[in-house]
Order: C-alpha cells, then sequence, then structure tokens
C-alpha cells in the first residue's frame, strides 16, 4: 500500500508535468499498474528515508526518517499482501518508471550534500514528494481503483501520507 | 452483616483513594489512524487495554507526560490509570491521531 501511495506521489509529480497530464487523463490506471505506482511510491520513500538515515545531522530529520522507514515499509509490506491474496501481479508502467528516474536524481542529488545543507534540502523533498503524492491519490489513483481493497489500502495510504506531510512541515520550518 | 460490609467499604473508599473498591477495564482501539473512543472516562485504579489494530506502530502518549504506552502493529496493551485528571495524548508517529481520557478519582 505504501508502495502504491509512492506510485500516488510518482503519478502526481507527472500529472504536474503538462505532457503526462493528457496521457494520464486519457488513460485510466488499471488496478495492476496502481499498485505498481504505489508500491515504487514507497520504495522511493523508503530509500530515501535510508540516505538520511546515514546522512542526517538533526534528530528531528533522523526521527522523521526513521518515521517514514517504518510507515512505508508496513504499507508495502500490507501492499504485496493484498496483490498475493488479489492475485494480481503489479504491472510497470511510464508513470513508475518516471518516478523511479526522479527519484534516483534525487538520490544522486541530495548524496552531494552534508550536514544541514542535507537535513533542509532531505526534508524539503518529503514535503513535496508526499505534496505529490497525496494529491496523485486524491485525483488519480483512489478514483482509478476499481477493487474495493486497493480502494480502501489507497485511502488509508492517504490518510497516513497527509500526516507524513504535516510532520515534514513541521521539522522543515523548525529547521529555519 | 450488610451493614457492616457497607462500612467497611466507606472505609476503604475513604482511608485509600489508591485502592478502588471495583476496578474496572476499559478497551481503547485505533485503528486506520482512529482512535475509539475518542473521549472515554475511567477512574483511578482502572485497567486500560489498548488495542492497535493497524499495521503501523502506533503509541499512546500523554500530553502531560502521564503515560507513555507504545504499541507494535497488530498488538495490544494494558496499562493501569494512576492519576486522576483530564488527559489528552495522541500518538507520536502519528499526531493527527488524538483523543482524550477523563480519570477520575
Amino acid at each position: 500500500m505504501f508502495i502504491r501511495w509512492s506510485a500516488a506521489v510518482a503519478a502526481a509529480i507527472l500529472l504536474s508535468s503538462p505532457a503526462l497530464q493528457g496521457a494520464s487523463a486519457a488513460d485510466k490506471p488499471t488496478d495492476p499498474q496502481i499498485a505498481h505506482i504505489a508500491y515504487t511510491a514507497g520504495v522511493i520513500d523508503i530509500n530515501a528515508a535510508k540516505q538520511a538515515q546515514k546522512k542526517a545531522k538533526n534528530k528531528d530529520v533522523k526521527a522523521f526518517a526513521e518515521d517514514m522507514l517504518r510507515d512505508h515499509e508496513a504499507v508495502n509490506k500490507q501492499a504485496l499482501a493484498l496483490v498475493k491474496k488479489l492475485n494480481v501481479t503489479p504491472e510497470d508502467n511510464d508513470t513508475s518508471k518516471a518516478l523511479s528516474k526522479q527519484a534516483g536524481d534525487k538520490l544522486a542529488e541530495l548524496d552531494k550534500l552534508s550536514g544541514a545543507a542535507f537535513d533542509k534540502a532531505y526534508v524539503a523533498n518529503e514535503v513535496a514528494y508526499h505534496k505529490a503524492v497525496n494529491s496523485a491519490l486524491e485525483t488519480q489513483l483512489i478514483p482509478s481503483a476499481s477493487n474495493a481493497e486497493l480502494k480502501s489500502l489507497l485511502q488509508t495510504g492517504l490518510k497516513i501520507f497527509q500526516g507524513h506531510q504535516q510532520h515534514a512541515e513541521h521539522v522543515a520550518a523548525e529547521l529555519k | 452483616m450488610p451493614a457492616r460490609l457497607a462500612s467497611i467499604a466507606l472505609a476503604v473508599i475513604f482511608l485509600s483513594i489508591s485502592v478502588p473498591a471495583r476496578a474496572a477495564t476499559i478497551e481503547i482501539t485505533m485503528e486506520n489512524l482512529v482512535i475509539a473512543p475518542a473521549e472515554v472516562s475511567a477512574k483511578v485504579g482502572d485497567t486500560i487495554i489498548w488495542i492497535n489494530k493497524d499495521v503501523f506502530a502506533h503509541t499512546a502518549t500523554a500530553k502531560n507526560g502521564d503515560f507513555d504506552v507504545t504499541l507494535p502493529p497488530k498488538k495490544s496493551a494494558t496499562s493501569v490509570v494512576k492519576k486522576a485528571g483530564t488527559v489528552e495524548y495522541y500518538c507520536r508517529y502519528h499526531p493527527n491521531m488524538k483523543a482524550t481520557l477523563k480519570i477520575e478519582p
């Protein structure tokens, strides 16, 4: 599920680009695609959190990264259990690919930073990422999901992601 | 006999607030990032059973520092109410989860 959320985030990011927006509006993602996007989005935030655990200096930033790791891993575990139960094979798609590419670039960019500069950049990206994911979930992934259990998992994801966004915004404000 | 029992009970109540005659058990559930009931009354000496039905870890953390219960995913925990007062508590991991425990002496 967390992964799905992540996928939603990716979708949100993609949706914010005009080219993607046209394509997304025309082609509603299928459940296997939504599952893949959500899982991918979760993995992205897990990787970002792992990087932050190694590099972050500020204790609130470290604690935030720990929260992200714990929640997103829990959601992804849940997502995997659901696709298995539903006998659905998550399907790779352009949104997932774009998300992964973008996330890889971000990881490389953040890797060059250290200390307070890293902390700030990581938290700022977490704010932006969760905003994008939440918007994708709300406007695209949840309305498109046809399986009720998938939809419900996405809705739980949205709720928890909204909390993450607020948490990230709070940490970002403290760092200023 | 009943009169004597009653007077003993009264004596217990007056002599020792920390040892209530009857302790109740109250269940508080966390599910889908919501604490239910959002407001519940208890008495000193009552036992709270905290039930986490989510796949996420939660905590029940009193704002005034009176308690801090950690609940791993899908686990329960119990604690005994020790101090009277209206206690607002929340989940440290998901601060949007908030509720109130009204504890009578």
